[in-house]
């Protein structure tokens, strides 16, 4: 196991620099420029221009690409062109707010998902199954705008049950912080826990139907234990690969969920950046990300392991 | 012996909490912060005001600037840094005392240098300052409250020009002497709030403290002059890119103020009781459509001329605001309606397509498409194109519509490069308040060529009359003189203004004291 930990984040290094590389491209060939975005609507062309040179975008592309990587070998991610801030700080600000909310979406997915799906598949065909399934594609079918929009209006602003927006840290206000969680992570988990809720059924029937489940049965189990201890833990590979895939799912719906929230997480610095072309923001963000995925993705393959004693590295 | 110290001690806080609790209840309640949380239009992301002509700078260094001259509302510059001043009898001298008290946010005192090297800095960077350059013969210190400023010639609006909106705001001569092509990212001014830093998080929210060392000057707060009274503790802008999220947010009771709400919420907002909505800005945002003077067809004026013709305001002006009571029916001025300088003369005001297809054709249209610039995430600009090319498809006019994001839009404009090779032939955009409504300090109306802004207006009569018009002396004759300068506009067709809107702001009914000013001020501002 400590051989297969190794090479695998070894490998990240090659995986990371072809990540550097093709963000990097892909940025600097693509239109805009965050010279004319600085300098303003009113800005003269010399004006624009002499931003450019200070900014060091006239720079060959080559040159560019090398600075960033010799000081990126030096941990320095560089500094957001228009206000001058390290991206790492940058990143480091928004970085709990994005957490808590994908922890408790999670979390709140897979409370509601995993019993969903299990009773879905023990009860299928009845209409608890019918019910069950019919809401998860509902909520699985819906905007994650206009849920966000639709709760808001409900608990926030008809009830005043809850805020509206913005974000308090764990550290700041416990109350707080929960009260300012519980909207976003319904609106964002609602999707994740109907795919999961999904997901979980359909395993759990495959299972349900193997022959060492009815023998449990025949040796007159109790259903409980004949779900939990034996389906339930049989079907837990696919549902951990799922849970897995659904962090890539959540990042992406983070970006919207943090943008009707005012959440100020790394998918609004993300957003921000890209339309403002702020280069070294972008590239930082999305090499933090692109190692948080491969991080996941040895944590996903490392509990196969635990769940499955077949599985061997 | 140590047992009684103990129960002596023991006795002693007892007795200390007792008086403690006592205490605490015959003092009166502290006052609690006054905080004002105001949802801005724009991230702040720049915190160099000589840097960018982004508006929200702009608006931050008004917070944390103090400015030698600022208008008043009838656009009169009066002095707010400055105590005295004289000019010379041949008009060429001017001097300037700084009034006692001045005190920056780090708690050294404002001298003459620091704002000698403010000057320096404005002038070499920003608009209003490079023109004003022009005339300068010398700046120099005569001691710690006092300043000289020579000119080459006379120039009449040299107190004007330091009182406009885009006026040099006065930083320690450290931070202001660093070379003008280098970003200043500390913020330590003189203005009656200072920013905090350390609480500063760039996307989501900017804090501001009352600065405790601001002596305000005696007379009442008038638009951007008088006395600026802080009578918040402290401001929170807060950057929230969804305004539905806003609305909400305002409605129910979590924000203060909400800057620039879209227009079509501001009948929803008027309805609300909890909240007031105010116009504060007299003058409005100007629309406007920006040829390109270097390539076919409007390269010649003929072709710009019948642009005029394309244009029913009131149709372009629903578009872009929707509610009539946010829009002039018609204005004709290129230094806005409402203005000193506003008049009608050479305004056009219905369209006329056949008429704006034969002048196109004199001008030599042939039939090519016209690039016309979109931006996509910028819904008025989106909304008034989609109008303008319904005019020009009207006039016979084959048009290439080239949509995009605002930053690859502002890349694209900003070429020179002829239509076939990435270049474009119009776009549109807007500009507001009192610089607008000046012919130096109006940015798109700038007919330098080369030194203009993208579209490259070039009319060298038409900068001979503006530069006539700044030499006068006389107000009234400048005035007269407004006549000739937008003749000769309507004639050479820098940009086509298209209407005139307001950006009404919403507030919260315990908010009293928003002052009318074409800058959001917070100042004066109390929160009961």
């Amino acid at each position: 196991m400590a051989g297969f930990l190794l090479r695998r984040i070894a490998m990240t290094i090659p995986v990371m620099l072809v990540v550097a590389i093709v963000v990097f491209l892909l940025l600097h060939l693509s239109p805009g420029d965050p010279a004319a975005i600085i300098a303003g609507d009113n800005a003269t062309t010399a004006d624009v221009e002499m931003i450019r040179v200070s900014l060091g975008l006239d720079k060959p592309l080559l040159t560019q690409f090398a600075l960033w990587i010799g000081a990126l070998l030096q941990g320095d991610f560089g500094v957001s062109v228009f206000n001058k801030v390290s991206v790492w700080t940058l990143i480091v600000q928004r970085m709990e707010p994005t957490l808590a909310l994908a922890g408790v979406t999670m979390s709140f997915a897979v409370s509601i998902a995993i019993p969903v799906g299990v009773l879905a598949a023990w009860k299928a065909g009845t209409w608890i199954d019918h019910l069950a399934m019919g809401i998860a594609v509902l909520a699985f079918s819906a905007p994650v705008f206009l849920i966000g929009y639709g709760l808001v209006y409900e608990f926030a602003r008809v009830w005043r049950l809850l805020p509206v927006q913005g974000y308090t840290p764990f550290s700041q206000d416990f109350t707080g912080f929960w009260q300012h969680l519980v909207l976003p992570a319904i609106t964002l988990g609602l999707v994740f826990a109907a795919l999961l809720a999904r997901m979980t059924r359909s395993t759990m029937l495959d299972v349900l139907n193997e022959d060492y489940i009815r023998t449990a049965r025949a040796k007159g189990l109790a259903p409980r234990a004949v779900l939990i201890r034996h389906a339930l833990k049989n079907a837990a590979v696919p549902i951990v690969t799922t849970i897995g895939l659904g962090v890539a799912l959540l990042i992406g719906g983070v970006v919207v969920t943090e943008s009707v929230f005012a959440i100020p997480g790394i998918g609004r610095l993300t957003i921000e950046a890209v339309t403002q072309r702020d280069y070294p923001v972008i590239q930082g963000v999305i090499l933090i990300a692109s190692f948080v995925y491969v991080l996941i993705n040895l944590a996903i393959d490392v509990a196969y392991a635990f769940l499955d004693p077949r599985i061997r590295y | 012996m140590t047992h009684g110290l103990r129960a002596s001690t023991g006795f002693g806080r007892r007795v200390l909490f007792a008086c403690a609790v006592l205490a605490g209840l015959l003092q009166p309640a502290a006052a609690a912060e006054k905080t004002l949380r105001a949802v801005v239009h724009a991230d702040l992301k720049v915190i160099d005001p000589t840097w960018t002509t982004i508006y929200i700078t702009n608006r931050y260094g008004y917070l944390v600037y103090d400015t030698l001259f600022a208008y008043d509302s009838k656009f009169q510059a009066k002095p707010q840094m400055v105590d005295t001043w004289t000019v010379s009898p041949d008009n060429l001298t001017y001097t300037f005392t700084l009034r006692p008290g001045l005190v920056f946010h780090d708690g050294q005192k404002v001298t003459s240098a620091d704002c000698v090297a403010s000057l320096k800095r404005w002038m070499a960077k920003v608009s209003a300052g490079q023109v004003l350059a022009k005339f300068v013969g010398s700046l120099d210190i005569v001691d710690k409250d006092t300043f000289k400023l020579v000119l080459k010639e006379p120039f009449a609006l040299v107190i004007d020009t330091l009182g406009s909106p885009l006026t040099a705001f006065m930083m320690p001569e450290r931070i202001a002497s660093k070379p003008v092509n280098e970003q200043i990212t500390e913020s330590v001014g003189s203005g009656p709030f200072r920013m905090v830093k350390e609480e500063w998080r760039p996307g989501n929210k900017v804090v501001f403290a009352r600065h405790t060392g601001y002596v305000p000057r005696k007379e009442p707060a008038d638009y951007l002059s008088g006395g600026k009274i802080a009578k918040l503790d402290r401001v929170e802008w807060l950057y929230i890119p969804d305004a539905n999220t806003t609305l909400s947010a305002l409605m129910a009771g979590e924000i203060d103020y909400f800057e620039a709400p879209p227009l079509d919420f501001i009948r929803l907002l008027k309805d609300n009781p909890d909240l007031t909505v105010l116009n504060i800005d007299n003058l409005g945002v100007q629309g406007l459509i920006r040829p390109n003077s270097l390539n076919p067809p409007f390269n010649n004026f003929k072709a710009r001329q019948a642009l005029f013709y394309l244009i029913d305001q009131p149709e372009f002006m629903q578009a872009v605001a929707g509610d009539d009571s946010l829009y002039m029916q018609f204005c004709g001025a290129y230094f806005l309606c409402h203005s000193a300088n506003e008049t009608e003369i050479g305004a056009v005001r219905k369209p006329d397509y056949a008429k704006a297809a034969a002048m196109l054709k004199e001008g030599g249209y042939a039939g090519e498409k016209l690039v016309v610039l979109m931006p996509t995430d910028r819904p008025q600009y989106a909304a008034a194109t989609t109008v303008l090319i319904a005019a020009l498809r009207k006039a016979g006019v084959a048009v290439d519509i080239q949509s995009a994001d605002w930053s690859t839009i502002s890349v694209r404009r900003a070429r020179k490069d002829p239509v076939d090779k990435g270049g474009w032939n119009l776009f549109i955009t807007t500009q507001g308040g009192p610089d607008t409504a000046n012919p130096i300090t109006n940015g798109w109306f700038n007919s330098r060529c080369e030194a203009a802004n993208n579209g490259w207006a070039c009319d060298p009569e038409l900068e001979a009359l503006v530069g006539k018009w700044m030499r006068e002396a006389d107000a009234g004759k400048r005035h007269t003189m407004i006549d000739a300068i937008q003749a000769r506009a309507y004639e050479s067709v820098p940009y086509v203004p298209f209407g005139q809107f307001f950006q009404p702001i919403a507030f919260r009914k315990n908010v009293t004291g928003v002052l009318e000013t074409a800058v959001p001020v917070y100042w004066n501002i109390d929160k009961k």
